[in-house]
């Protein structure tokens, strides 16, 4: 089986404070990957590299290498496909300021595409995908940032799945909604896992649990264990921090 | 604790008290100097106004021959057509490159090269208008001529450049405002959906920061209405329907500012200076009226 992504001793600073100390794994295929670990530990820094967001940051430097699909992906050099390659959602909900429709428009329309039927096709398929579609239809040209914040969560999972993603990246996305709603896209993202790869940052371990194939705990910038999630939550992972993390007694 | 403190007016320390009064008459002392100058402006021209003054000739004959002697004409058509051509002119070409200048300086340039250019544009706003006339007057003058083949270059268009140049700075630094205060968030949210940097600006930014760039352009304009002495040295200050750029006009201020040390208080002559400040404190007041209505129906749209 081909490996969707390769992380091979993957270093980042920013300026003088290292945040990723050289990690390597790898990513498979239409798998459910979450990554766990407190904060500071590089979770958030390893999904920006994923979509060279991080070049934004002007001090931060990054080393080794990220492979997406066997290439690696600072060689790419059109970046904006890049990032239409990999969808994110970040932790708090950011409904652009435009309509819901011109919301989840926005990428297709970046990228070029400008025919509205294949447009209101694609509006509809990802908010439906996202759940949000029967609360939002008859009211597409209100603002996205007048819905509700999980509503607006849903808004930027409909965007992300907007431009089909070959790896699709979630950012804690539940801190800013219910566990109703929380549910009700673990569904659908256990749905999209047949189509594509989940990376997965979440600060809920039980939804790790609950959702991934494998798990990768980070900890400080270092990867402590990767493994499938039975094992990690297990009585007996490789490490013992990470039984610590998983059962609440780290520190 | 403090919210439990205010309703209590006895434990209020009297510190508090004087500084939230001071405060206070900053605020009420705005109001009353703009009705104090309107009162002023107003006496002073209100006894020709309401006795004597032809209003619709006031408003429509460009006719405006105050010192004839044998008849006297106070038409101001060919006034306000110049001070409408001139900010027109003068907002075509300083929209565009104050927009953009702001675009580039919150968007695209270093944080080295954005500091400088701030302080320039700072520098670009503290010249003062006379020297933009003089510069009017001078360069731009013979600019003209040589580049027209125009008999003259104290115009329109060398007024309307003198005002783009000064209302250039106050847009940018206005509108270099509104798109920083737009969220980094929406910045990161279009960057990580394949936007380009320069979709990014026109699809998520200037949409997010409408009402403050608005706010731009019409300050700019303001200025521009109210800008005396620049227009009075650079236009050719001749009573003038426009009829091109490279007519020379008359505006509605370099009017007053001229004419006003030459009459007798008290006179026809001067009252209607008076009614003309009259005009453009409503000219002004539409303006700002318009401004706020349509923020105002923006904001309820979004």
């Amino acid at each position: 089986m081909e490996n969707k992504i390769e992380i091979s001793d993957l270093r980042v600073h920013y300026g003088d404070t290292p945040a990723l100390n050289g990690i390597s794994f790898d990513v498979h295929p239409n798998e459910i990957l979450s990554i766990i670990g407190p904060a500071q530990s590089g979770k958030t820094t390893f999904l920006k590299v994923i979509n060279r967001t991080l070049e934004f940051t002007p001090e931060a430097t990054v080393e080794g290498s990220v492979k997406l699909d066997g290439v690696d992906i600072r060689t790419i050099g059109d970046v904006y496909g890049l990032r239409r390659r990999i969808g994110m959602v970040l932790p708090l909900p950011v409904g652009l300021p435009l309509s819901i429709y011109d919301n989840v428009a926005f990428a297709p329309r970046a990228a070029g595409l400008r025919t509205k039927s294949e447009l209101d096709e694609i509006v509809e398929r990802c908010l439906q995908q996202a759940a949000l579609w029967d609360e939002v239809k008859d009211r597409l040209d209100t603002l996205g940032t007048k819905l509700s914040g999980g509503q607006q969560q849903r808004l930027t999972i409909a965007r992300a799945l907007s431009h089909q993603p070959e790896v699709l990246c979630l950012d804690e996305f539940s801190i800013a909604i219910d566990p109703v709603t929380t549910m009700r896209i673990e569904e659908v993202l256990k749905t999209l896992q047949k189509e594509m790869t989940i990376l997965l940052v979440t600060n809920l371990v039980q939804q790790a649990k609950r959702l991934a194939n494998r798990t990768a705990f980070f900890l400080n910038g270092d990867l402590i264990e990767i493994d499938t999630t039975d094992v990690i939550f297990s009585d007996n992972p490789a490490n013992q921090a990470t039984y610590d993390y998983v059962n609440g007694t780290f520190g | 604790m403090n919210i439990l403190r205010k309703k209590s007016a006895a434990n209020v320390p009297f510190s508090e008290t004087v500084i939230e009064t001071f405060i206070r008459l900053c605020g009420v002392s705005a109001i009353v100097f703009v009705f104090g100058i309107f009162f002023f402006v107003f006496r002073e021209g209100a006894g020709f106004l309401f006795g004597g003054l032809d209003l619709g000739q006031f408003l429509t004959s460009p006719e405006w021959y105050p010192t004839s002697l044998s008849n006297k004409r106070y038409g101001t058509l060919a006034l306000i057509l110049g001070t409408f051509s001139v900010t027109a002119l003068a907002m075509c070409i300083a929209v565009p490159f104050g927009l953009g200048a702001a675009i580039f300086v919150s968007e695209f340039c270093s944080p080295k090269l954005r500091e400088t250019f701030k302080i320039i544009i700072e520098l670009l706003a503290a010249i003062p208008s006379v020297v933009w006339g003089f510069i009017g007057l001078t360069l731009m003058n013979q600019l003209i001529i040589a580049v027209f083949n125009a008999p003259i270059g104290l115009t329109m268009l060398n007024g309307g450049i003198m005002l783009a140049l000064m209302s250039v700075p106050i847009i940018v630094s206005i509108a270099e405002d509104a798109l920083k205060a737009v969220p980094d968030s929406y910045r990161e949210a279009a960057e990580a959906l394949g936007a380009t940097r320069w979709q990014v600006v026109y699809r998520v930014l200037l949409p997010a920061a409408k009402n403050g760039l608005l706010a731009a352009v019409l300050l700019g304009a303001a200025r521009s209405i109210g800008e005396t002495m620049a227009v009075l040295m650079a236009t050719g200050h001749s009573v003038n329907i426009p009829s091109g750029p490279l007519s020379w006009i008359r505006t509605l201020t370099a009017t007053i500012a001229a004419e006003l040390g030459e009459v007798a208080r008290g006179a026809e002559h001067y009252q209607v200076l008076f009614i003309i400040g009259i005009l453009l404190f409503t000219i002004t007041f539409v303006v700002n009226l318009i401004a706020d209505l349509v923020i105002k129906g923006i904001r309820q749209d979004s």
